[in-house]
């Protein structure tokens, strides 16, 4: 079967076992270069784990996984050399500033000193940290950190870019900041892969999103394909009850979901929807389009997880 | 690749060595003042306080019998500290190893790099003791000089187990157990504050299969300038605690890091 591009990401039947419980239960995963993948899921679902076996630095306990074509386990040096990540838990190395902390990094890379000087400047620069060179990391608010990190993640012009919840707990401004580098990464060849629990990031920057729990697929294809495939295009949310009359003038092809106090109605038409909501306080309720974070709700449930 | 094999040796594991030295020269100051100002205060309290009243143990001073021990009791002291607080706080809090393994450099070069910065640490501080000991009149020629090899060996043979340790421990207070039953035993038993061919005979045979006992056999007569006896048995006991230690630190070590 001829391939137009070779795959960067190869697996097929991917698992992993902590003391016999299943985190990752045979999942396929394939990524072409040059795109952004996203790989959603509720916590627990075995995101970090996946990620953590693409890298080497937990042992798969079965399936195939292969990056850049080879083998991870058999060439874990050569396809880190070529790969840069940004993990969910800032490990920054304290005991050094900003600039030696990307010097520091370079070198477990050997990287030679008059390359080293000719990138980290522009790492610098392009996170504009460029004015905190000689700073400590602990002096660093966490958004400073986040795209000190994404630098570091850079310092050896990696092919292929691993992000593990990379906005979590950063303020809208360093999020956009992110967002428009991640972009810029993708416009420059590199593929992304990354996780998220924000459905707005994703649909922002992924081409491809696959939604796993439970360590299995539930879901794969582009954002709007996703919309599309899982979900109706509008939906009303109300908040507190309805008359039972109302809902009795619905058509049937009207889907409906209950979350705590609000009620959520899906549908492909929007008359229906705008019809009710008219009967009802404006405070009450909200007429939208639907979007990935009812398709995710709707894959991974509403309950709440660990 | 087998999860039991020895450690391979690559250039990644200087540029670990590096990093810690790099930190360290940083913190510089505060170190050298321990360095110095411990043993300083150890032996002009111990040697000239308690050494008035032995005057001669072995057939030297106590002062020159105490600075010989100590200096192998800082090697075996320096390292097990190094490779227990510092490598669980680069290991756990600081989570350094989870970044250092997000590149080419692998648990192995972090296991050697870590060993011989240890070993280091263990070299500065049994120079500095030297020093202070030549510098009160303990060290009698130069050939003291050739004790910082076998200074650095007690250190990598210390850093071992010390690692061992820092391995299997799920928080700081860990480290105690270790201190009190190991550490504390040898710098009392193995030769520091006397000869160990004082102690009962059952204890002489116990202390023979502690490696403290042999880093002193060998240190002390190089620094004062006396013949060696036994020192391929000394160096061989050392060298093998330090191997097999080693080499279940780097299981042990791989197994925490790599899940």
């Amino acid at each position: 079967m001829p391939i137009s591009a070779p795959l960067l990401v190869h697996c097929q039947n991917l698992s992993k076992n902590f003391n016999g419980k299943p985190a990752v239960a045979g999942l396929d995963l394939d990524i072409p270069p040059r795109i952004c993948f996203g790989l959603l899921g509720p916590n627990g679902a075995g995101k970090t784990t996946t990620l953590r076996m693409l890298l080497g630095q937990s042992p798969r306990s079965g399936g195939t996984l292969e990056i850049f074509g080879q083998d991870i386990e058999l060439n874990r040096r050569q396809i880190r050399q070529r790969t840069g990540i940004v993990p969910q838990a800032d490990n920054l190395d304290p005991d050094f500033t900003v600039e030696e902390n990307l010097r520091m990094y370079g070198s477990y890379f050997r990287l030679p000193t008059h390359e080293m000087d000719r990138r980290i400047p522009q790492l610098l620069d392009m996170v504009e940290l460029s004015a905190r060179a000689t700073d400590r990391i602990d002096t660093l608010s966490g958004g400073l950190k986040r795209r000190l990190t994404l630098a570091r993640a850079l310092v050896n012009d990696p092919e292929f870019l691993v992000l593990d919840e990379p906005t979590t707990g950063l303020d809208p401004q360093a999020r956009h900041m992110i967002w428009s580098l991640l972009h810029r990464m993708k416009r420059n060849g590199k593929t992304i892969l990354l996780t998220t629990h924000y459905m707005e990031e994703a649909e922002r920057l992924c081409d491809q999103l696959m939604i796993i729990d439970n360590g299995t697929l539930l879901a794969q294809d582009s954002p709007t394909g996703l919309i599309r495939k899982y979900c109706e295009s509008d939906v009303l949310e109300i908040r507190g009850g309805i008359p039972k009359e109302a809902m009795g003038r619905l058509p049937p092809s009207c889907r409906t979901e209950h979350a705590g106090e609000s009620l959520y109605i899906y549908s492909n038409h929007a008359k229906p929807l705008l019809e009710l909501a008219q009967g009802l306080p404006d405070t009450a309720c909200l007429h939208r389009h639907s979007g990935l974070e009812d398709v995710f709700l709707r894959l991974t449930g509403r309950e709440l997880r660990g | 690749m087998s999860n039991k094999s020895l450690p391979v040796l690559r250039i990644e594991a200087f540029t670990i060595w590096r990093r810690n030295a790099l930190v360290w020269r940083r913190l510089m100051g505060a170190s050298v003042l321990l360095h110095f100002g411990e043993p300083l205060i150890y032996l002009l309290g111990l040697g000239y306080g308690l050494g008035r009243f032995v005057g001669e143990m072995a057939g030297m001073p106590y002062f020159t019998f105490l600075a010989s021990g100590f200096i192998a009791w800082s090697a075996m002291n320096v390292a097990s500290m190094e490779s227990m607080w510092s490598v669980y706080t680069r290991m756990v809090p600081q989570q350094t190893y989870e970044a250092i393994l997000a590149t080419p450099a692998e648990v192995d070069d972090i296991v050697i790099g870590e060993l011989l910065w240890c070993a280091t640490k263990s070299l500065f501080s049994g120079t500095a003791i030297l020093v202070v000991a030549a510098l009160l009149g303990a060290v009698n020629d130069w050939t003291a000089v050739f004790a910082l090899p076998v200074i650095f060996l007690t250190g990598l043979c210390f850093a071992a187990p010390g690692l061992i340790i820092t391995a299997l421990a799920r928080g700081y207070e860990y480290f105690n157990f270790y201190m009190t039953l190991a550490m504390t035993p040898m710098f009392i038993l193995c030769g520091v504050f006397y000869p160990t061919n004082t102690l009962p005979l059952p204890m002489q045979s116990v202390v023979q299969f502690l490696p403290l006992t042999h880093a002193v056999q060998i240190i002390r007569p190089i620094v004062v300038g006396e013949p060696i006896t036994n020192l391929g048995l000394h160096l061989g006991t050392l060298g093998l605690f330090g191997l097999v230690t080693a080499w279940v630190a780097t299981i042990l070590i791989r197994r925490r890091l790599i899940q």
